[in-house]
């Protein structure tokens, strides 16, 4: 990695969140944002859920010493809650949530757990010269869904006034997508005024699943800001999919849960999904 | 009969955040005559009258410095305000809309209509149909002879333009029953091309028309200082949402009928002023959490 100017202060930056248990995505995340020399590489949480061995993902973020902000998952399992903290209603859904819940819970080490309970609900940092807030759901809530859909701008540009940043990341949602308003590059009313400064906010998306686009590549985001000029690409990872999904089968995982990684259509927890989003997929 | 506490003894919510802007589109106007309809809607209830596309416009205006995240549109029968289509087109331009409609007056031009606003914005348009049974026997015991066959017509068409309505249906079975009832429901909606149909059961609210029905609320049912005590109150929808009508802003769309419940002239007024849980029927969004948005009420557990 390239030297850092200062702690918390970068110019080029890999995120990513839902890891949902996928240890090989992660893995392969971990070695493609490497090699593009990134300052550094943040994870948004919800390190559990669907996938395999929950241990595995989480000995490759502590052994990459990679900071985490605390998902809704990895609230609930490193306090024992009864259930992910999703608010499904649909019984479907909630049947799903649960097994998903008790299997990651089981599976995990009390020492995972533990190192689950230090996570912060919020990373700050600088990037470039664009202060950016790091959270899982929102600024507010760590489980809120931002949907591309059913976010309007204005909503956003109001938790970045409130949150006091140009620009937000956050994951939970596992699509990704991005908005961004006015110039960026003209430095900001932030502390000055209530009047609306430019900013953008980023869904990195989810390493966990695909993004219920039929494909099996799953996302990440990698931002570079100069100055206040930011960048925002998001990066398919391909990876050995097929093995992930032998994995899921040999602990007995639901089999929709498998058919999401091999088909890269959504089975499951479907309810909170907006219409649009629900149309672009198949179930 | 529902009874209004006296002000002072009501809890109070201050808003927390104006995620939810609802509209009283269709005033108390409808097509129908529903006999468990809790502000009593008909064709000659015009205690509420329409708001029209200028009133419309000037309180979206007004929402977007506020973070507004959803706009709803409720009646009466939204579909019978000639300014409907026109009002959802500018609504889509700040944010996601929702319309709650019986589906009977969605003849195929509107609908078309519909699908050419819906595609034009990046927010999703929610369609959501009232069917109260999957017969219309069943259907047309609470919403009058011949709504079935015509919501079902309408919802044909609607899914047949592309979008998934979110169906919505009060309950009147008793909860063991409820999985059948949804099989029930799955397979009906299968039958017109439906299949992955989105259900929503809403709990019957004990007034209006409903509460002649099916009995009112207790005189023992509300909502005490003690019971907030220990209660997320963002659970409840006046926590986060106001209610514009051609009367001034109310608290939300079920106290429509209690003057309790409007809170000002303006929406900023109505900001400004925390709601009053004064009437009984903020017990049942108190034990249901807030049933009228499309996601119900959730909360992060900080226990």
């Amino acid at each position: 990695m390239s030297p850092r100017r200062t702690p918390g202060a970068y110019n080029s930056v890999a995120v990513f969140g839902g890891v949902y248990s996928n240890h090989i995505a992660l893995e392969a995340a971990i070695t493609d944002a490497r090699a593009r020399d990134v300052d550094q590489i943040i994870c948004l949480g919800d390190l559990g859920a669907f996938g395999p061995n929950p241990d595995k993902a989480a000995r490759l973020l502590r052994e990459a010493e990679i900071p985490v902000v605390c998902g809704n998952y990895d609230d609930s399992v490193a306090r024992g809650l009864d259930d992910c903290q999703c608010g499904y209603t649909d019984p479907r859904d909630n049947q799903y949530a649960r097994l998903s819940y008790q299997y990651t819970f089981q599976n995990t080490s009390p020492e995972h757990r533990a190192w689950m309970g230090t996570f912060p609900t919020e990373l700050r940092f600088q990037l470039g010269e664009l202060s950016v807030l790091a959270c899982h759901g929102s600024p507010r809530q760590m489980n809120e869904f931002l949907w591309e859909s059913t976010t309007p701008t204005q909503f956003l540009q109001k938790l970045a006034l409130d949150g006091q940043a140009d620009v937000i990341l956050g994951t939970h949602t596992g699509i990704h997508w991005m908005r961004s308003w006015g110039d960026l590059s003209t430095p900001g009313l932030i502390g000055e005024s209530r009047e609306t400064p430019a900013g953008a906010y980023v869904n990195v998306g989810a390493l966990g699943r695909p993004a219920n686009d039929g494909r099996t590549e799953v996302w990440y985001a990698v931002l570079q800001a100069k100055a206040r000029e930011l960048s925002v690409d998001f990066v398919p990872v391909q990876y050995d999919h097929e093995q992930l999904a032998a994995e899921m089968r040999s602990e007995r995982l639901p089999e929709e849960f498998v058919q999401t990684i091999l088909t890269g259509w959504w089975t499951t927890c479907l309810e909170i999904l907006p219409g649009k989003e629900r149309a672009r997929g198949r179930f | 009969m529902s009874r209004t506490l006296p002000i002072l003894d009501a809890p109070t919510v201050p808003l927390t955040a104006l995620d939810q802007l609802w509209f009283q589109v269709a005033g108390t106007v409808c097509n129908l005559k529903c006999s468990h309809c809790f502000i009593s809607c008909s064709p000659d209830n015009h205690s509420h009258w329409f708001l029209d596309r200028a009133q419309v416009s000037e309180a979206l205006v007004a929402s977007a410095s506020m973070g507004v995240k959803e706009y709803y549109f409720t009646g009466g029968e939204p579909f019978m305000n000639r300014d409907m289509l026109g009002i959802l087109a500018d609504t889509l331009a700040f944010g996601p809309a929702t319309v709650l409609t019986n589906a009977t007056l969605l003849p195929q031009r509107t609908v078309d209509d519909l699908a050419r606003i819906a595609e034009g914005s990046q927010y999703t348009l929610e369609v959501r149909v009232s069917i109260d049974g999957t017969t219309p026997e069943m259907n047309d015991a609470l919403r009058g002879e011949g709504a079935f066959v015509r919501a079902m017509d309408g919802m044909a068409r609607l899914v047949a333009a592309g979008f998934l309505p979110i169906v919505t249906a009060m309950q009147t079975w008793d909860d063991f029953e409820t999985p059948e009832v949804l099989g029930a429901f799955r397979e009906l909606l299968a039958d017109i091309g439906y299949t992955r149909a989105r259900l929503k059961i809403l709990p019957p609210l004990r007034m209006g028309a409903e509460a002649a029905r099916s009995g009112g609320y207790a005189e023992t049912e509300r909502v005490t200082a003690k019971m907030m005590a220990v209660y997320d109150q963002d659970l409840l929808l006046c926590a986060r949402a106001r209610l514009v009508t051609a009367r001034g802003v109310w608290v939300c769309p079920i106290l429509l009928e209690y003057e309790s419940g409007r809170l000002g002239e303006t929406l900023q007024e109505a900001v400004d002023t925390p709601a009053r849980l004064s009437e009984q029927a903020c017990l049942t969004c108190y034990v249901s959490g807030a049933i009228c948005s499309n996601v119900p009420g959730y909360a992060q557990d900080h226990s």
